[in-house]
């Protein structure tokens, strides 16, 4: 275990290019779809407000 | 009209100066280490001198509601672009060119590298004119154009700096500058068309939407 | 690719999606139903590369375990490019055919792929460090890499530059497609040039020159960031439509108000 954690010495290299590619990848993931909820819980309490015509959500 | 132009070559030559004369007292007033520097911080300089004057290109008439009047006139909005990115190089480029021996001088610079400085200026410069334009009419209206600007058009710049300080570089080494003036050249005429058609692309852009 | 093959089944295919998805509520049904398998093969492409490229994936013979890097750093270069090569088809459907959804596309792209840029620039800075004794160096393919992470930028910033939304996007389109002439250079930079990078080793005339027990995780690996690329961007452009949506009906809230 120790020795795959150690890379052949290499760990401070090999270990953070995958911890920020996940840590990157994983909170622009949790951003967009964070930003996606709240546009469409202000759109549906909008639309509800609003006599609309056809709702696109 | 023209004393204004004037003064803004003016301006222009002597921030470039400036902007050149700031790195002996930085780096050190060691003629070697100027001397190796030396195309580099003239070609950024100029670069940066250019970028100044590019600004206003179309600012004025977008404000006015004469940009209007230019998208709608029978000429070629293409050829409009190419005419100030013209007038643009006569007051900006080329007045560069001709400071740049003095510059030359401050940073030491090798008596072989001299020529090949004006013939890479020259033929880089219009191409940093054109892309500028490009730059300017994207901006019109932005919130902090200026800024922006240079953040859109620097990345652009780059091939031509490249290629620009090479071009000297071998010349001051004597090797051949053959590839790189040939790339110059292609730079230049590759930005030609491209650059005029998206300059007046955004132009008609900003038109559309103001 | 014979020609029949495009004339007959790849042009109308392309115009039967572009035309089908054009209707803003249509894409929006159809990403509702799609973004779950997306997310679900991505996990699982994810999975496996990471799984035969960390521990199953044998460490090379000069490189030694540094090698495992190439297993983030060649997808992220890889979809950082063709991101930006998909926005500027994206940006030139949309200001030629005025495709509704094309410059919702472009706009959504852009924040995926200057992160999938900074990925490649870190990784193989942090590849560089132990294979070549730097942590940069100024060849043509890093330079214009940088220089693709500049243009990004440049388009979010153009982009938020407006008031007007609509002036935003279709003004940076213009932009991306200027900056596309950096994409060859990009590709090609270590063909052209003496440079530092690895010249191609995947998609090369004679074929793979990787041995299987690493193509393998690199293709998952490669296949899992294109999923995810799809992924978040169709939550992105879900995002953007609703947005839209939004201050259509927040305008006529506006006019209503006025009127009575």
């Amino acid at each position: 275990m120790q020795e795959f954690l150690d890379m052949g010495g290499y760990a401070a290299f090999i270990w953070p290019c995958f911890i920020v590619s996940a840590v990157l990848l994983v909170g622009l993931l949790v951003v967009s779809q964070r930003q996606s909820k709240s546009i469409e819980a202000t759109l549906t309490a909008l639309e509800a407000e609003m006599p609309s015509r056809k709702d696109m959500s | 009209m023209a004393f204004r132009q004037g003064l803004d070559s003016v301006m222009v030559v002597m921030f470039f100066i400036l902007a050149v004369i700031l790195f002996p007292f930085g780096v050190g007033p060691e003629g070697n280490i100027l001397a190796r520097i030396a195309p580099g911080v003239i070609w950024v300089a100029a670069l940066l001198s250019t970028m100044l004057s590019l600004e206003r290109l179309f600012q004025t008439d977008f404000e006015d509601g004469s940009l209007e009047l230019l998208v709608l006139s029978p000429v070629p909005l293409e050829v409009v672009v190419v005419a100030r990115v013209i007038g643009h190089w006569l007051t900006t480029g080329l007045p560069l060119i001709i400071a740049s021996p003095l510059l030359a001088v401050f940073l030491n610079m090798h008596a072989d590298g001299y020529p090949m400085m004006l013939a890479a200026l020259a033929l880089g410069t219009p191409t940093l004119s054109l892309i500028g334009a490009v730059g300017a009419a994207l901006i019109l209206g932005a919130r902090r154009g200026g800024v922006l600007l240079s953040l859109l058009v620097l990345p652009l710049f780059i091939p031509v700096l490249i290629f620009g300080v090479s071009a000297v570089d071998a010349a001051l080494g004597g090797f051949s500058v053959k590839a790189q003036l040939l790339i110059l050249g292609a730079l230049f005429l590759a930005a030609a068309p491209l650059c005029s058609w998206a300059a007046a692309a955004a132009l008609r852009q900003a038109v559309e939407s103001s | 690719m014979s020609r029949n093959f495009i004339r007959q089944v790849l042009y109308p295919a392309i115009n039967y999606l572009l035309h089908r998805y054009a209707n803003p509520a249509r894409f929006m049904r159809m990403s509702a139903r799609v973004t779950p398998w997306l997310a679900g093969i991505t996990i699982l492409l994810a999975g496996s590369g990471l799984y035969l490229g960390l521990f199953v994936s044998p460490a090379d013979y000069q490189q030694s375990e540094t090698v495992r890097i190439m297993y983030v750093h060649v997808p992220a270069a890889w979809i950082a490019l063709s991101c930006y090569v998909g926005m500027a088809v994206g940006a030139a459907v949309g200001l030629i055919w005025k495709h509704p959804l094309a410059h919702v596309m472009t706009k959504s792209s852009a924040p995926i792929g200057a992160i999938f840029t900074f990925l490649a620039l870190l990784t193989g800075s942090l590849w560089g460090k132990p294979m070549w004794g730097t942590y940069w160096v100024w060849d043509a393919r890093l330079t214009s890499m940088l220089v693709l992470f500049f243009l990004y930028i440049g388009y979010m910033a153009l982009n938020n530059a407006f008031d007007d939304p609509g002036r935003g996007t279709t003004t940076s389109a213009i932009l991306v497609l200027v900056g596309s002439v950096n994409i060859p250079i990009i590709k090609f930079s270590v063909e052209w040039w003496n440079t530092l990078h690895q010249p191609a080793s995947v998609i090369r005339a004679g074929g793979p020159a990787i041995d299987g027990s690493m193509l393998w995780p690199l293709l998952l690996m490669i296949a899992a960031y294109t999923t995810y690329y799809v992924w978040v961007l169709f939550i992105r452009m879900r995002t953007d439509i609703m947005e839209t949506r939004l201050r259509a009906l927040r305008m006529r809230q506006v006019h209503e108000q006025a009127g009575t």
